[in-house]
């Protein structure tokens, strides 16, 4: 299936276009897929569905007690009591961050990751050198990322080998107590979520 | 498979390099090939575990060296073929030549946001006691099947705890193969650092991984 492609003077990259092209108008002639269908899948990822939510998540988590409670207890409801829900997240479990625990999320076998809430991954995400350190060298992996965590805290890495998505409660920032919930949506980072990264000021990124 | 997806622990892949600014594609193609796969996926000529094992079929040093919607065109391109909706010569033409498959559905742009919502949940009722309960210990088969699975290399023949208990769920190395969901017990097993990485392991680091019964033993 993949074989023609060695056998002519395209580079990979106009040679995969080329293959998509080709696949795609296949398909649509076929009628098995319908070209408003792929618009409107398109569409969804690149403007309605993102970290933004996540991000709902976790304020919301920081600033209301039960919320995050429920939330520890049973993801999936609590996720979807906000309106995030279905492919990729059907079966949420939110790990938290406490000062004796930091929480990070990989999939060493694909790229399992929770899209309702996070959107699709980043590129690294699904790239070999997490894949293949995070679960070996998770420390490592963070300082790369700029975390250096305090000796003794214990790191958790979740490996995403089933349809259990695992999404990451950070520790709310000390000098962000006290804001409104819209207002600590802007601290909370995509990154944070993934355990990768932790939340802050909005000024600085 | 023990294949070049399975990259838990390896060795040589260089720093992390996470790019700030990245676009969600990169290139329209990409943009495309995530699209066709998620629509053809709705067909329901395969299942999620069977669209796995179709990526994980690309030849080890073609993985390695190709991007992650790359891996995702050879996995469409493969069920295609392989459930008989194309030949490989219609897909280099991009024209039709053979009858088109009759199929049970097809995705229509008016439902993509309740598909979406719906999902594809893989819990699933069993009538089977779970063999393990939280806190039991368990160690990991060692099983090395040329066939899909989810019991990563690094860790087979490994003890760990029993952290979560998950309900029953689709086990992907029978439905992978279109022989039934299966469905079996799923817990999530807690393996500290040192008991898979040996005298290698960062200190205070452990991993949790979700693991079906079948992969378990008790220890």
């Amino acid at each position: 299936m993949s074989d023609h492609h060695h056998d002519h003077e395209h580079s990979e990259l106009s040679d995969v276009e080329l293959r998509v092209r080709a696949l795609e108008s296949l398909l649509v002639e076929k009628g098995y897929v319908d070209p408003a269908a792929l618009h409107s899948l398109i569409d969804t990822y690149e403007t309605k569905v993102g970290p933004r939510n996540g991000a709902k998540v976790v304020a919301r988590a920081w600033t209301d007690p039960a919320f995050k409670q429920w939330l520890l207890d049973d993801a999936t409801a609590a996720i979807a009591s906000l309106g995030f829900a279905g492919r990729q997240g059907e079966h949420m479990v939110v790990v938290e961050n406490t000062p004796a625990v930091h929480n990070m999320v990989v999939c060493t076998l694909c790229s399992c990751y929770p899209w309702p809430v996070l959107g699709l991954p980043p590129s690294w995400y699904k790239a070999a050198p997490y894949r293949a350190r995070a679960v070996m060298q998770p420390k490592a992996v963070l300082a790369e990322f700029g975390i250096s965590l305090p000796e003794g805290k214990e790191v958790r890495v979740w490996d995403s080998t089933a349809e259990i998505r695992y999404l990451v409660l950070p520790e709310q920032p000390e000098e962000s107590k006290g804001l409104s919930a819209p207002e600590l949506e802007n601290w909370v980072t995509r990154d944070s979520m993934v355990g990768v990264g932790l939340p802050h000021r909005p000024e600085e990124g | 498979m023990n294949g070049a997806h399975d990259l838990g622990g390896m060795h040589g892949f260089g720093p992390i390099d996470p790019d700030p600014n990245e676009p969600l594609f990169h290139a329209e193609w990409e943009r495309r090939c995530f699209a066709l796969t998620l629509a053809a996926g709705f067909t329901g000529e395969w299942n999620i575990d069977a669209s796995r094992f179709a990526r994980e079929q690309m030849p080890p040093a073609e993985y390695l060296s190709t991007g992650y919607y790359e891996h995702w065109l050879f996995g469409l391109e493969h069920l295609l073929v392989q459930r008989g909706m194309a030949t490989p010569d219609e897909m280099t033409a991009g024209t039709v030549a053979v009858e088109p498959k009759p199929l049970a559905r097809t995705l229509k742009a008016a439902d993509v946001s309740k598909v979406l919502a719906k999902g594809g949940p893989s819990e699933r009722e069993t009538n089977a006691p779970p063999r393990f309960t939280v806190g039991d210990r368990v160690r990991t088969r060692n099983i090395n099947p040329a066939t899909h699975t989810r019991l990563p290399r690094y860790a087979r023949g490994k003890v760990g705890t029993v952290h979560l208990q998950h309900g029953a769920h689709v086990f992907p190395d029978r439905n992978a193969l279109f022989a039934g969901e299966a469905p079996q017990h799923l817990y999530n097993v807690r393996f500290e650092g040192e008991e898979l990485w040996g005298p290698d392991a960062e200190p205070s680091a452990c991993t949790f991984i979700d693991l079906w019964e079948e992969y378990l033993d008790a220890a």
